[in-house]
């Protein structure tokens, strides 16, 4: 076990104005080919006002974390074999399906990459957010078409009042993402999960997005876990980061120590393919080979096929993720040597 | 002076949009290309950068004359690609080939690498006689830098970077001079995505490849690109080399497009001013009259609803932009150095 010594659990595991702590979590997928461990050991939290940003790559396990955060798993072929999620220091995995959904919308709530699929297509966008005011707070169709269009116009989509008889594919991808926005704001969640919300977007409308995001959060207070890939989104809204590859936090750091010193070698070899101005028309320095296969993973640190730095210790012995510094862990034999280094 | 190899004319293509269904009638047009004109130089790489809708996939159809335009030209080598005969023609698709944007969904999965790369040796038989296609495929994959021992494997047996390619194997296989990357990395991850961008670079400098490389993202196109055009609702909006597109933009909708791209620097979160755009990109069925920018620009002007402005330099600038106002503007837009 390894989370004693991360940061945020601050080895009691205790909350003060913690909201949300995943801890120690491992999920698997049982599949005809095999067992897939996806989720080994993830660790993490987030408390109010704040947002983490969980980087990785395809297949890293950063949504399925989220998926069973807000208990949207399939299971199966997903088992959750150890570890807890706690919302206000109270373990989700095992409360009741009824004590869950309460918490879903109102205490957790997430919005997904994809707006064309995750609003459902026969019914208004209206509808679907008048739809939780109506089953969640009791309210009159009259009075919860009042406070979606209310919202509708917080998330700046204009003529909401009109807007809200329109379908989702009478929104631009755009307009769906932001009533995808009001809908998971509607019941005025403490924690927002946002899985990617901009990757399907223009970069002109991520800008619109963001910024409506960061804005929100502010009025709310909320914590925001935000999933993604982009290392440019992530260095504009994160506080803190946790890295992650194949299931694990490799590194968790404060926003500006990561970008200036990363402390693990994937960390730093995803910032550093990134296309550069001082560096073009050169060849781009790149992280060799593929992320592993999760129904066989690597004895010893997942990373060390792909690592500039491995050294035989890291084909043996799995790395737990150490605090080093103030806030910032690393899951790699050799962190202190990488951030000592110039 | 390089030669143009490849030389775009006033291209158009729109699209009827119909309306009933036994009797179809012309409601309009989707104007994806309106206009566009460019030149390709042997052994160079030509950006084109846009958000979605803005015709630059259109644009590749096009060029790849998978499409008939509505006006306009294509000039391969000085010709008239429209002029030419059915035999001139196909001879003619050897040499522009085309890598797409999902290498999920354009490999057959239900085909062999060594027959998905060697389909277009049935079609031109004179490249590689039957007998030596196998060895030929087995060149392909060892160039792309895949095991060449995989030649038996199926797509779903290799991951998205490879997948990639062997899409660029099989755009290869003819020996073109041209290749039009559609969105070639997109659907790659960051630390994949570093590796085709220099396996694209290494294929151009060693078969003097040009490329016309479609992307959105413009980090990814600055690092291949020579020259850049910006492309907005079927149009060029600019196009230069890739230090006056970066460096010194003109155009307003190429300033805004440059500023909104996250910089993956946290120190720069304060100093960097963004221009936010308002609203969305109007319908390429009924753009804007004038300009068609001028609805979301902060510059536009009585005179930008009434006159479209021409893809020229103008003054105070070193290079064409389609703005009345063009003015030079500083723009943190990619790591400092």
């Amino acid at each position: 076990m390894s989370e004693q010594s991360a940061p945020g659990t601050g080895g009691t595991g205790r909350p003060s104005g913690r909201l949300l702590e995943v801890d120690d979590l491992r999920v698997e997928f049982r599949t005809r080919d095999g067992v897939a461990k996806v989720i080994n050991g993830v660790t993490y939290h987030v408390d109010a006002g704040e947002t983490l940003a969980v980087l990785g790559e395809s297949g890293s396990g950063k949504s399925v974390t989220a998926q069973t955060v807000m208990g949207i798993l399939d299971m199966p072929p997903g088992f959750v074999t150890g570890g807890q999620v706690r919302f206000h220091g109270k373990d989700m995995l095992t409360m009741s399906a009824e004590e869950r959904r309460r918490i879903r919308g109102e205490g957790i709530a997430m919005i997904f990459q994809d707006s064309l699929s995750a609003l459902n297509p026969v019914f208004t966008v209206g509808f679907q957010i008048a739809e939780q005011f109506r089953v969640r707070r009791g309210m009159s169709r009259a009075d919860a078409k009042k406070r979606a269009i209310e919202m509708l116009d917080q998330v700046k989509i204009p003529n909401a009042k009109g807007r809200f008889s329109n379908y989702p594919h009478q929104f631009s991808g755009g307009m769906r993402q932001r009533a995808m926005i009001a809908m998971s704001l509607a019941l005025d969640p403490e924690v927002l999960i946002a899985d990617e919300p901009t990757t399907a977007l223009d970069v002109t409308v991520q800008a619109q997005i963001m910024d409506l995001l960061g804005e929100l959060q502010r009025e709310r207070r909320m914590g925001m876990i935000l999933i993604t890939h982009d290392l440019g989104v992530v260095a504009d809204v994160a506080d803190r980061i946790a890295v992650m590859y194949a299931g694990r936090i490799v590194e968790e750091a404060d926003v500006f120590d990561l970008y200036a010193k990363p402390a693990h070698p994937y960390t730093l070899g995803l910032l550093d393919s990134i296309p550069r101005l001082d560096e073009k028309g050169q060849e781009l320095r790149t992280i060799k080979g593929l992320p592993p296969n999760l129904m066989n993973i690597p004895p010893g640190c997942p990373f060390n096929p792909r690592c500039p730095m491995a050294q035989p210790v890291c084909r043996e012995k799995v790395p737990p993720l150490l605090q080093i510094g103030a806030g910032r862990a690393s899951a790699c034999h050799f962190a202190e040597e990488l951030v000592n280094r110039d | 002076m390089t030669e143009n190899i490849l030389e775009v004319r006033d291209l158009v293509k729109h699209y009827p949009v119909t309306q009933g269904i036994v009797l179809k009638k012309t409601i309009g047009h989707v104007k994806a290309v309106d206009g566009v004109s460019f030149d390709l130089k042997a052994g160079e790489t030509l950006g084109v950068v846009g958000e979605s809708g803005c015709g630059k996939s259109t644009l590749s159809r096009v060029l790849m004359s998978l499409e008939k335009p509505t006006a306009g030209s294509v000039l391969y080598k000085g010709q008239d690609i429209a002029t030419l005969s059915a035999g001139a023609m196909r001879r003619l698709r050897r040499q522009i080939q085309l890598v797409m944007q999902d290498p999920y969904t354009s490999l057959n999965p239900r085909m062999t690498v060594g027959d998905l790369i060697g389909e277009p040796f049935e079609i031109h038989p004179d490249v590689a006689p039957k007998g030596s296609r196998r060895g030929k495929v087995k060149e392909l994959l060892d160039l792309v830098g895949l095991n060449p021992e995989h030649i038996n494997r199926y797509p779903h047996q290799f991951s998205g970077g490879q997948r990639q390619r062997i899409g660029i194997a099989r755009a290869l296989a003819l020996r073109p001079e041209i290749i039009i990357c559609d969105e070639p990395v997109s659907a790659l991850d960051v630390s994949i995505q570093a590796q085709v961008m220099n396996l694209l670079e290494k294929l151009q400098n060693e078969l003097g490849l040009s490329y016309v490389f479609i992307a959105h993202d413009l980090s990814v196109v600055r690092h291949l690109s020579d020259r850049v055009a910006v492309m907005y609702l079927g149009k060029i909006v600019e196009i230069g080399t890739e230090d006056e597109i970066y460096e010194r933009p003109t155009h307003p909708y190429t300033q805004a497009l440059l500023s909104a791209v996250p910089v993956p620097d946290p120190t720069l979160r304060d100093s960097k001013a963004i221009i936010r755009l308002t609203g969305d990109v109007p319908s390429p069925i009924s753009p804007p009259s004038g300009c068609r920018f001028r609805t979301r620009c902060w510059k536009a002007q009585d005179v930008c609803a009434e006159q479209v402005p021409l893809l020229e330099v103008r003054p105070g600038s070193d290079h064409p932009s389609a703005c009345h106002f063009a003015e030079k503007r500083e723009i943190v837009a990619s790591h400092p150095a």
